[in-house]
């Protein structure tokens, strides 16, 4: 019986450390940091190159860095947009492009039988070093973009979002929306795209992340052959610091909805604040544990004035938003408003209890085998490690720094952090 | 929590580094429950589903969306776990959850580490049989279900113009109605409804549970059996077939919305995995779907979107898994200058080429080559796979047919393919709907600005 309980002992120890994730990391000549995790169960890999080439490098061209991205995959050296989308997809692989305010990224997944791997690699290799940039794709891809923007104007969702982030950012890069507006998308020229795309994407401004079933070997050559021809330029300047608003402010936009739209919030945190991590498991207690958070239980559960309410915070290079939002009927917005407001309030004031912290660290720390459990996910989180240049043992400290948050501490970031007299208030919708 | 799966479904392949990885072991109790459970050793994570066999397909007229409200008022608990119980132990034990119903499933999920699978067992066979529904816990539930439906559907126009749709393309189908149900069956729910709803439905011999993760399936199938093997059975009565009715002749309709763009939608009556005679008809109609929008390369993209330059997003979309006869979709937005009439005339033209001519051998090769790889990409997800298993089941598939998807599609040749564009994508079969842009009355503005902003 002894002897039982403890295989099961060593059995559970031996299982959790199969758990833990190994990153190896090197450089390649040319300075491009490589991140990369062997996972040979499944004979797949995925790669994603990401440049600080994100929305907040637009400068006064909004939407410039979305629309750089989007050419990416069309016309690329000798190739036609429908012969790179014919050569990824006859080998099953997958090509995408994508920004965020930070980032730009190129990602691929693909088998890693070699044969169509070669072909699959051999592709986004020439993808990213030698996009045609010509005109008959670009006015394609602007005018797709130019749609988009039009049908954006549907959404009472979107609109606040872009107001709201107008409210927090002003005139910071952060402001605008990675879109753009109809009005700076529709004077781009060409050259615009292949001036941002000179600059930006360069190996001095890369980072490299492969997820999959390749020896060390194999990712060192993938890594190398992506980018050998990529010339290394430099990286750009540090985005510039947010100023925090210095009131409160809220503004209505009319919409014909039957819902109204609700976000309020303020510049939040950043990727290493020293209090990410008092925010983050506070949050949770205040509306980011989904079906049990305090907003949750106050407007959904007790009330019933909203399908969704939530709060979150997006941490980016600098302070990105802290969000809470709520949609409900037009003419219970004030009501719903008010518990958001009171629960906030309170939280602020009090902080969580014990029990609330207790079964906030259970969820975090119970949960966290989920966070990487699959490819897509590690490709996800080493893509953030490696962008922001997070230490490489982030995720093996990750509950121990969620273990260490103390009520007191919560109670301190959320005073100090989201201060009720500085929140930017928005809603959409209709009487 | 309402959504219909569009992406087509994927197999099991074997791989030979686990061979125990994507074996599915199945068990059927005295009681009627089925548990299906597939050994994934990846990650110390497991996923547990319980799969329903109801959902708005099996609604009668002035309850529609009672499945639904059913699903949210699972969460309002049981003599033995009050309302929040639920949701607040599997919080405190890391584990997500949530559920989900569509037209013929309702199914509720946790994901966990391994170790607490039994959480999950014990919470979800408690509330299989011993839901405690309260007047007053609907009565604040309706009105969160009335924001739901105002948030997917009256808000948005193109959902809006979906609901249309399917009301106008199925005579008596039961698939003309929402999942979300009709405003004025949701605001006349009473509490005698979904009692009688849950009594008729939920139940282990109506019900399928699905595991998927780093377990074992015969410590799971024994776990299982000591929380689920007691529970009691119903007698439920096999539900009437509802066939649609044969359609003689297009159907046309508009739709108004505040809207910025016109919409364009087309929909054939064709057959599903379930109802085609022969069975290749459905593989052949998925791969007829692959050609039109499998990809960046497949034809609706590369010649509508780009080539003729005439839409701005061009899609095809067909669901074989299906529990009755569905709809071919083909859904598109007009590029700048275009009517949505000239894109009709551009979608059909390519139904016509399906019809006329045989599709190429590289777009074959291309179509077998993404459902081999995507067969693989799915496996990096413990949920896909416990969703796939969990639906084909539950519409009365099998599970097993997951094993042959791959060697059917492989199958499949460009004659058949004709023959199902000309069997089915004709003219009498069609029912198309435009999405007609009403100004969005005021021009979104600012219409009050209160406190000041930033330091410049």
């Amino acid at each position: 019986m002894i002897f039982k309980v403890f295989g099961l002992l060593l059995f559970v120890f031996s299982q959790a450390s199969l758990a833990t994730v190994k990153i190896e990391n090197w450089q390649t000549p040319q300075g491009t940091r490589v991140y990369f995790v062997r996972t040979p169960a499944l004979p797949m890999v995925d790669i994603r190159l990401t440049f600080d080439a994100g929305s907040a490098r637009d400068e006064a061209k909004f939407g410039l860095a979305a629309l750089t991205s989007a050419l990416l995959g069309s016309g690329s050296g000798d190739w036609s947009a429908d012969e790179v989308a014919t050569r990824f997809e006859s080998v099953g692989a997958t090509f995408s492009s994508g920004v965020s305010e930070d980032m730009a990224w190129l990602s691929m997944r693909s088998l890693t039988d070699k044969t169509l791997f070669d072909k699959a690699l051999a592709t986004f290799q020439v993808v990213l070093n030698r996009p045609a940039f010509n005109d008959s794709d670009f006015q394609r891809e602007k005018n797709l973009t130019l749609a988009g923007l039009k049908h954006r104007e549907e959404s009472p969702g979107a609109l606040a979002s872009i107001a709201f982030h107008k409210a927090l950012y002003n005139d910071h890069p952060y402001a605008h929306p990675e879109e753009g507006f109809l009005q700076t998308v529709g004077e781009f020229t060409v050259n615009d795209l292949k001036t941002f795309y000179k600059k930006y994407y360069v190996s001095a401004n890369a980072i490299v992340v492969i997820v999959g079933d390749l020896s060390r070997e194999q990712a060192e050559h993938v890594a190398q052959s992506l980018l050998h021809d990529l010339p290394v330029g430099e990286k750009p300047a540090e985005i510039p610091p947010v100023t925090m608003p210095t009131q409160a402010s809220t503004q209505h936009i009319e919409f014909p909805s039957t819902q109204t739209h609700v976000l309020s919030g303020l510049p939040g945190t950043y990727r290493k604040d020293p209090d990410y991590f008092s925010l983050y498991v506070g949050n949770y207690i205040l509306g980011g544990g989904s079906l049990v958070s305090k907003l949750f239980d106050e407007v959904r559960e007790k009330r019933g004035l909203a399908y969704s309410a939530s709060s979150q915070f997006a941490p980016l290079y600098r302070q990105g938003p802290f969000t809470i939002g709520l949609q409900t009927r037009n003419d219970q917005t004030a009501k719903a408003v008010e518990v958001m407001n009171a629960t906030l309030h309170d939280f602020i004031d009090k902080g969580p209890t014990d029990a609330e912290l207790t079964a906030a660290k259970q969820n975090i720390t119970g949960g966290f085998a989920m966070r990487i459990d699959n490819n897509s996910k590690l490709t996800d989180y080493i893509t953030m490690m490696g962008f922001y240049q997070m230490p490489l043992d982030y995720l093996d400290v990750f509950q121990s720094k969620v273990e260490a948050v103390s009520a007191e501490e919560i109670k301190s970031a959320f005073q100090r952090r989201v201060r009720p007299e500085l929140l930017q208030t928005v809603t959409v919708g209709g009487k | 929590m309402n959504y219909r799966l569009a992406a087509p479904m994927l197999l099991c392949l074997v791989l030979p580094a686990h061979a125990e990885n994507g074996k599915v072991h199945e068990h059927i109790f005295s009681n009627g429950l089925k548990v299906l459970v597939k050994e994934d050793h990846r990650a110390p994570v497991v996923v547990s589903q319980v799969w329903y066999k109801v959902g708005s397909s099996y609604e009668p007229g002035g309850i529609t969306g009672i499945s639904h409200m059913l699903e949210h008022m699972m969460f309002k608990g049981t003599k033995l776990y009050p309302a929040g119980e639920f949701s607040r132990i599997i919080a405190e034990n890391g584990g997500q959850e949530n559920a989900f119903t569509g037209s013929d499933y309702t199914a509720y999920f946790q994901t966990l580490e391994k170790s607490r699978l039994e959480i999950s067992f014990k919470l979800e066979s408690d509330r299989m049989r011993n839901l405690d529904l309260k007047a007053e816990e609907l009565v604040k539930e309706l009105q969160v279900v009335t924001e739901e439906r105002r948030m997917r559907t009256d808000d948005q126009p193109r959902a809006k113009t979906q609901e249309q749709f399917n009301a106008v393309a199925f005579a008596n189908s039961p698939y003309k109605n929402p999942v979300i149900g009709w405003p004025s069956d949701i605001a006349n729910y009473k509490v005698e409804d979904l009692q009688a709803w849950y009594q008729l439905w939920y139940a282990p011999n109506n019900a399928t549970l699905v595991v998927v993760g780093d377990v074992d399936a015969e410590q799971t199938i024994q776990l299982a059996e000591k929380y689920f093997a007691g529970l009691q059975p119903s007698s439920i009565k096999p539900l009437k077939p509802q066939d649609e009715i044969e359609q003689k002749g297009v159907k046309k309709l508009t739709i108004k919305a505040p809207a910025k763009l016109p919409f364009l939608m087309l929909g054939y009556k064709t057959p599903v995995l379930k109802t085609a005679q022969p069975t290749w008809e459905a593989y052949a109609l998925e791969v007829l779907s692959g050609i039109l929008d499998g990809g960046n390369s497949a034809r609706l993209p590369a010649r509508l979107i780009r080539g003729k330059e005439i839409a701005v997003s061009a899609s095809a979309g067909y669901d074989m898994s299906a529990r009755m006869s569905e709809l071919f979709m083909l859904e598109a937005t007009p590029a700048e200058g275009h009517s949505v009439y000239e894109l009709e005339y551009a979608l059909k033209d390519e139904v016509q080429q399906l019809q006329t001519d045989l599709v190429s051998s590289e777009e074959l090769q291309r179509i077998k080559a993404q459902v081999l790889a995507k067969d693989v990409y799915q496996k990096d997800s413990n949920f896909y796979q416990a969703m796939e298993l969990g639906m084909l089941e539950t519409v009365g598939i099998g599970w097993q047919k997951a094993d042959e998807y791959v060697k059917n599609i492989n199958q499949v040749t460009a004659e058949q393919v004709r023959e199902v564009a000309q069997k089915y994508l004709n003219e009498d079969r069609l029912t198309v709907a435009y999405l007609d842009p009403q100004p969005i009355t005021e021009a979104p503005k600012p219409a009050k600005l209160q406190g000041g902003h930033h330091d410049f």
